[in-house]
């Protein structure tokens, strides 16, 4: 193809050479002054503008070393490249035969036109062919310009006449050696160069070196080439004056000879000035001519019969398709539909019976005792979009939820129940995304372990007791109030025999009362803050030991049998015989005195006077040795009295604690102390400790000791009680928190089953105690009744309770003043 | 012998946090994480926090050392791993510009496979189905979710298609037991193979953009990814247990996820609904009669415990009945209602259901076919009606269901104020408020005679005081009437004392006359008193609750407590409610009455 084109090219050159030839001579007759300067810089810039498209040639023509040769050539040898022109001019002839492709001789220009146009068509070709096809497109150009300067020689004159004539004997040589076609002629460029006539054959050199010589360069015969005479200035404003053909005369800076440009040439530099097609005979607008036609010729435009392989199937295909065939069939390769259909099925997955059984399971590994995550709560009514109108939020609620706001998950429920009138206005809702999102993270990230989830009722925890009603007697109301006291009573105590009460208060007196009638017997006045009477328990003695400040005052009561008293007041009349030396220790802590004669008079018999407010006196269960506490007595706290002897005996050289009460034992000789937080049992004749009580609690306040003495009961401050079972352990064997607030007193009862605590809570707490004879039995502890009938006064509530010997009655006092009895 | 050292052995070996797992599995956080969800591996708390931690007191999160050293042998550790040599490789080709390979690349994308941890997540049919709550509930939500950056279309196509599937089994499988309109969606509650299986459709529409604070896309979705799979191999199962062809072949035309479909929502949600309304390819001959042999057999069993039986045997009785609730019903929905839980609701309890021809794809019959028995219709009236069908609200079908018996329409007439809709997952025997209507429905002869009673009273007082009104007057004369013969009477009766004082004889005799042997009035105790005594004789011996019980008891008695005082606050408001409706009623009536005597 672009043989083909580059002939066209050549034919249009010849074409216009040949134009050229007449007029040139025509040319040389005519003559026009004007517009000759103008002409001549259009030559200029012509020339100027043929060093630009160069320069542009260069960039296109980079890729082919070819080409690049040939430009460079053309850049100084005009000469040469009008060579080129001319052989191909006369080369036409053969080129014709070249073109017997198929296509069919058309004029020149048409034939050039279809070229480009077919080589636009075909654009979509990639970049070299482009890159290709631009060079032509300016070779074509720069054919155009070359044979115009051939044109401008020619015009020279004469003396180039043999040059000229070589040039034109040349190609009939070369035309005769390039019949085989044109490509040949356009790729041996270089090669044809050679051959050329090259008047100056200086070579590329800038010919201003020639400057200062007289010849400017030398011919193919290595004569020099003589410079043209050089008039001066006059000299050219003569000739321009004279001659006509000056304005079309150029000078050839190669031989410095002077060119007269012919018409053909300047309406060349015309049309190319204007911007139309140098070419003046070349028709921009010819009629199109398709030449590829979508018609299927019958006839072959050739006359030479096809080919044998055209007819024969080709042996390589046919193997690689049959190869190709037996892929397909054996479905190692696909065709691209099935790749198609494959690739849409394949996007899904593919499912399968993994399960073959309900519950068979097959043993692989799997993971480590998983624990599988609680399902979400079912909703309530709550949640239903038109619920019970109890269930919508009022105000309050309302007010709560925003309050919330900030810790939504402290609200009750996690929604807000909304009702709608039909299905139809629920909307979405809004946290339902969120919602699931929380139950994946929950799934995922929530820490799992497997608890006990404690099922039961709260009942259940409660220890299976019987009930009250088959575990009685026991008090259950208040039946009487004993009056009488002007400020809280903190003392009572029940005369052996269960007619007579005594009781101590604040108001400095001592009060013995008549139980069954509640009326008050008997008044004494002490003197001083009552803190404890206890009644003898030797039921032939009827003595009170009375607490009062710093003494304690042995009371004949004088009520009941007159013999008892009689007899008391005899034995308490005069002190025995006393021979024992008592040591200093003893004498500064304790003075066993006589009363006063008005003290007498209300019975008081013996005055014992300590050294620091008693607060607590005790009786051993024979009536003859007494025990008393002052908290404040460093190691001479806790004292024992003989009342026989008269005599009284300091058991610890040692303080262990703040002593806060200490008990005889009802039967063995053993003394129970209770200091803050321990108790401590002592036996009195080893005089050694036996065993020391942990109660684990803060304060001890009380504590009595079962008739049997096998278990102590001990009240603390702290609200509880301890159950000792002395024969277990040093440990509590219960411990019972029936009070709200501290407790301040117990006691057992003598006969029955029964023990009483009162506290500060205002209440007395009558439980059932039993103990069995048999030792693996443990005590059975029933809280029976409560009695809270005393008044609320102060913080202070119950202060002492007592049972009655014989009955299952109760005496309790109080900070209201008052002593009360629950039968 | 060498003493071991601290936590190492015990608890302390046994746990590891995550950073540690991280580090052993040369994972990224985000490639554990999918590891994690797709495995089913969780966290586990420990018994001592402390020694777990090896001595840190701050709360991490520990997964036990077998479960990372199971995750350790997973083949899909590899495949993530691919994913990431994929992600860089392709990154690099597109860097270059290198298509050609980057095509080939994203040709072979690394699939995740996931089949074998379905069978060793769930070793047995009957566990995958316990497990089937959460995976329903997230697939509903996916398969009405638009095309997302992180939720790619096949994936929500994918749950689609499984979620119509398994509604296909449940309708066949006439599974459902229980349904309920919630604020938040439609729950669900089937039996299948004796588990209850819940779930929720959402109300549409659901998706709502989010911020990554609030939901991340990205870990739902690889939850989806897993349950997906899950779904599908349940399907399979229950379709072939049904004998049924899987996967379900649909009329052409529908779930072909065309153009229009993809583009369009509602088009897209009524090509769904018109899938569920087409009945499915049996394989083989039907199972009714397996299920009566079940029936049997469940019946068989149990000799021992006559009660239960009983029990059971009307369970079973109730269920059978349930079955073919709507059957031999046909239902026509109007266009405003929401048409995919009650298609599902009555298939699968035997009805026949059908709707607008002209709007929705899917119709099998039209709106004039004269054989429609139940139109369900949403709006406050209509203008023609037919006189051969009942029109109802879509309530009726949930409360019928949840009822197992088809109510009577009355109360769910077009336009008419609804009876609230009761969750039927609430326990029957609870110790919390039960409402009125909840009663009503256990046992509705008790409730509405007495509402009835109530109302009549309240007429018989007001037209009482009507009668006072109008009668004042009259009363006010009689009572002056009265008052007169009154001081009459009064007067005579004093003359007479008069004589009784003046003669003692008499007034003596008198005195006699009045002794007399009075019955004796038997004993009564207080009720109120023995009450207080019980309640106390209860709180002293709560008093003896061993000391390490003591906190859980009182938990559990303020627990007690909280409920006690929410039922009553309940039953205040109901009350108060109830009084108020009440008066506004009365006051209407009041108000018609004024008005009609104004106008005579």
């Amino acid at each position: 193809m672009t043989g083909k084109l580059k002939g066209a090219k050549r034919k249009a050159s010849e074409i216009i050479d040949e134009k050229k030839r007449p007029p040139n001579k025509a040319e040389e007759v005519s003559e026009e002054s004007e517009n000759e300067n103008n002409l001549l810089n259009g030559v200029n810039n012509e020339e100027n503008d043929t060093t630009d498209d160069e320069g542009v040639d260069e960039l296109f023509t980079s890729d082919d070393d070819d080409e690049l040769s040939f430009v460079s050539d053309e850049e100084g040898n005009y000469e040469h490249v009008g060579n080129i022109s001319d052989e191909s001019g006369e080369g036409s002839g053969s080129e014709v035969d070249s073109l017997e492709e198929g296509e069919e001789e058309e004029s020149d220009g048409e034939d050039a036109d279809s070229e480009s146009e077919e080589a636009e068509e075909e654009s979509d070709g990639n970049d070299n062919e482009e890159s290709q096809r631009e060079e032509k497109v300016v070779q074509n150009l720069k054919n155009i310009k070359i044979s115009k300067q051939n044109k401008k020689k020619e015009a020279a004159g004469p003396s180039e006449a043999p040059a000229v004539d070589k040039v034109v004997a040349r190609p009939d040589k070369s035309a005769a050696s390039t019949s085989s076609g044109f490509q040949e002629y356009g790729e041996d460029d270089p090669d044809t160069s050679d051959e050329e006539d090259i008047r100056n054959t200086v070579g590329n050199i800038p010919m201003h070196w020639y400057d200062e010589y007289k010849h400017i360069g030398y011919d193919w015969e290595a004569k020099k080439i003589i410079k043209p005479a050089q008039g001066d200035q006059i000299d050219d404003f003569l000739k321009k004056i004279e001659d006509p053909n000056f304005w079309r005369t150029v000078k050839d800076p190669q031989t410095g000879q002077q060119v007269v440009l012919s018409e053909a040439d300047i309406d060349v530099i015309k049309r190319i000035n204007t911007g139309r097609v140098p070419d003046g005979s070349y028709n921009q607008y010819e009629p199109w001519i398709e030449w590829f036609t979508s018609e299927v010729e019958k006839m072959p435009i050739k006359n030479i019969p096809t080919h044998k392989r055209s007819f024969l199937p080709s042996q390589s295909d046919k193997k690689m398709v049959s190869r190709m065939v037996h892929a397909l069939k054996m479905g190692w390769m696909k065709t691209a539909r099935e790749l198609k259909e494959e690739k849409k099925k394949g996007s899904g997955p593919s499912f399968y019976m993994m399960w073959e059984t309900d519950t068979g399971r097959e043993d692989i590994r799997r993971i480590h005792d998983h624990v599988a995550a609680p399902k979400r709560d079912l909703p309530g009514h709550a949640e239903s979009y038109n619920p019970p109108p109890e269930y919508l939020f009022d105000d309050k609620e309302m007010k709560e939820w925003e309050k919330m706001k900030d810790e939504p998950h402290k609200r009750k429920l996690h929604f807000l129940p909304q009702k709608y009138s039909s299905l139809r206005e629920v909307p979405a809702y809004s946290r339902y995304a969120r919602e699931r999102f929380l139950r994946c993270l929950d799934l995922y990230l929530c820490p799992r372990a497997k608890r006990m989830k404690l099922n039961i009722d709260a009942e259940y925890l409660i220890p299976k007791l019987p009930s009250p009603r088959d575990l009685q007697p026991f008090p259950i109301v208040q039946s009487l109030v004993y009056e009488g006291h002007t400020d809280i009573v903190r003392s009572i105590s029940v005369e052996p025999k269960g007619e007579y009460l005594v009781s101590g208060s604040d108001d400095m007196t001592v009060k013995i009362w008549e139980i069954a009638t509640a009326r008050c017997i008997r008044t004494i006045h002490t003197g001083d803050i009552v803190r404890c009477v206890a009644w003898c328990p030797n039921s032939k003695l009827s003595i009170i030991a009375v607490a009062s400040g710093n003494r304690v005052l042995l009371i004949n009561s004088k009520v009941g049998d007159s013999l008892l008293v009689k007899k008391t007041d005899d034995l308490l009349a005069e002190a025995p015989p006393n021979d024992m030396l008592e040591s200093d220790r003893i004498k500064t802590a304790v003075q066993w005195e006589t009363p006063k004669k008005q003290e007498y008079e209300l019975g008081v018999r013996i005055v014992i006077t300590h050294f620091k407010p008693v607060r607590q006196v005790t009786w051993h269960g024979r009536g003859d040795y007494l025990a008393t506490v002052m908290p404040e007595g460093a190691n001479r706290s806790a004292l024992i009295h003989q009342l026989s002897k008269r005599r009284t005996q300091i058991p610890f050289s040692k303080s262990k604690g703040l002593i806060q009460c200490v008990l005889f034992h009802p039967v063995k000789p053993c003394f129970f102390v209770a200091t803050q937080h321990n108790i401590r049992i002592y036996d009195l004749v080893k005089q050694e400790l036996i065993k020391k009580l942990l109660s684990g609690s803060k304060w001890i306040s009380n504590m009595a000791i079962h008739p049997k003495g096998d278990n102590l009961l001990v009240s603390t401050y702290d609200k509880k009680m301890l159950w000792f079972d002395l024969d277990l352990s040093t440990k509590p064997y219960q411990t019972m928190r029936l009070h709200k607030n501290a407790v301040r007193c117990v006691a057992y009862h003598l006969r029955y089953p029964l023990f009483a605590s009162g506290g500060d809570d205002h209440a007395v707490i009558v439980s059932h105690g039993m103990v069995y004879n048999d030792l693996l039995q443990n005590p059975l502890i029933v809280p029976l009744k409560k009695l809270e009938t005393h008044e609320k006064v102060a913080e202070f509530g119950v202060l002492d309770v007592v049972w009655h010997p014989v009955q299952p009655w109760v005496f309790s006092s109080a900070a209201d003043k008052t002593i009360r009895l629950y039968t | 012998m060498r003493r071991p050292k601290k936590y190492q052995s015990g608890e302390g070996t046994q746990y590891i946090t995550r950073k540690q797992a991280l580090r052993k599995l040369q994972l990224s956080l985000n490639d554990f994480r999918r590891l994690c969800i797709v495995k089913g591996i969780y966290p586990r708390e420990p018994k001592h926090r402390r020694r777990a931690q090896r001595g840190s007191t701050d709360i991490k999160i520990l997964y036990h050392t077998k479960d990372i050293k199971f995750l350790l042998h997973e083949p899909i550790v590899w495949t993530l791993r691919d994913y990431k040599i994929f992600a860089r490789k392709t990154g690099r080709d597109r860097a270059i510009r290198d298509f050609k390979n980057l095509k080939r690349r994203i040709n072979a994308f690394p699939e995740l496979k996931i089949d074998h941890i379905v069978k060793e997540r769930y070793p047995t049919f009957i566990d995958a189905i316990k497990d089937l709550d959460d995976c329903l509930t997230l697939l509903f939500l996916f398969s009405t979710f638009p095309s997302l950056k992180l939720i790619p279309r096949s994936q929500s196509i994918l749950c689609r298609r499984l979620t119509i599937e398994f509604l296909h089994a449940i309708i066949a499988g006439k599974c459902l037991r229980k349904v309920f309109i919630s604020i938040k969606g439609y729950y669900f509650q089937a039996d299948i193979k004796g588990q209850k299986v819940t779930w929720i459709v959402p109300h549409y529409y659901p998706f709502q953009p989010q911020s990554k604070s609030e939901v991340d896309f990205k870990i739902m979705s690889i939850f989806v990814e897993f349950y997906a799979i899950m779904l599908g191999f349940v399907n399979f199962r229950l379709y072939h247990s049904l004998n049924l062809v899987y996967p379900p072949q649909f009329p052409a035309g529908l779930m072909q996820d065309s153009e229009e479909t993809l583009s369009n929502e509602s088009a897209f949600v009524s090509d769904r609904i018109a899938a569920l309304n087409v009945d499915l390819m049996k394989s083989g001959e039907s199972t009714v009669e397996e299920e009566e042999e079940d029936i049997d057999l469940e019946l068989l069993n149990d000799e021992s415990n006559p009660e239960k039986m009983q029990k059971l045997r009307q369970e079973a009785m109730e269920i059978k009945k349930l079955k073919t609730l709507f059957k031999g019903l046909k239902f026509f929905i109007s266009r405003e209602v929401p048409r995919e839980p009650l298609v599902v609701i009555i298939r699968s309890f035997g009805g026949k259901v059908s709707w607008d021809k002209t709007m929705f794809p899917g119709a099998t019959f039209d709106e004039h076919d004269t054989t429609i028995t139940h139109q369900i219709v949403d709006r406050p009236s209509l203008e023609d009606k037919h006189i051969s069908r009942d029109y109802v609200q879509p309530q009726w079908v949930f409360d019928s269901v949840n009822q197992r018996t088809l109510l009577p329409v009355n109360k769910y007439f077009i336009g008419v104020v609804l009876p609230p809709h009761l969750s039927p997952f609430v326990d029957p025997d609870r110790d919390t408020y039960i409402p009125p209507e909840e009663k009503a429905l256990r046992d509705p002869s008790l409730i509405e005679t007495k509402e009835d009673s109530d109302v009549e009273i309240s007429d018989e007082e007001e037209e009482k005081k009507e009668e006072n009104l109008d009668a004042q007057l009259e009363k006010a004369y009689q009572d002056e009437i009265a008052d007169a013969s009154a001081d009459e009477a009064e007067k005579q009766e004093n003359n007479e004392e008069e004589e009784d004082t003046n003669d003692p004889e008499k007034k003596r005799l008198k005195e006699k006359k009045k002794m007399a042997v009075v019955s004796g009035k038997p004993h009564k105790e207080n009720k109120r008193l023995q009450h207080k005594a019980a309640i106390e004789e209860h709180k002293l011996q709560a008093r003896m609750v061993k000391p390490r019980h003591r906190g859980l008891f009182r938990k559990l008695i303020r627990d007690q407590q909280v409920k006690e005082k929410e039922a009553w606050l309940l039953k205040k408001k109901r009350k108060n409610i109830e009084a108020s409706e009440k008066e506004a009623r009365k006051q209407k009536k009041r108000e018609e009455r004024r008005k009609m005597l104004g106008r005579a």
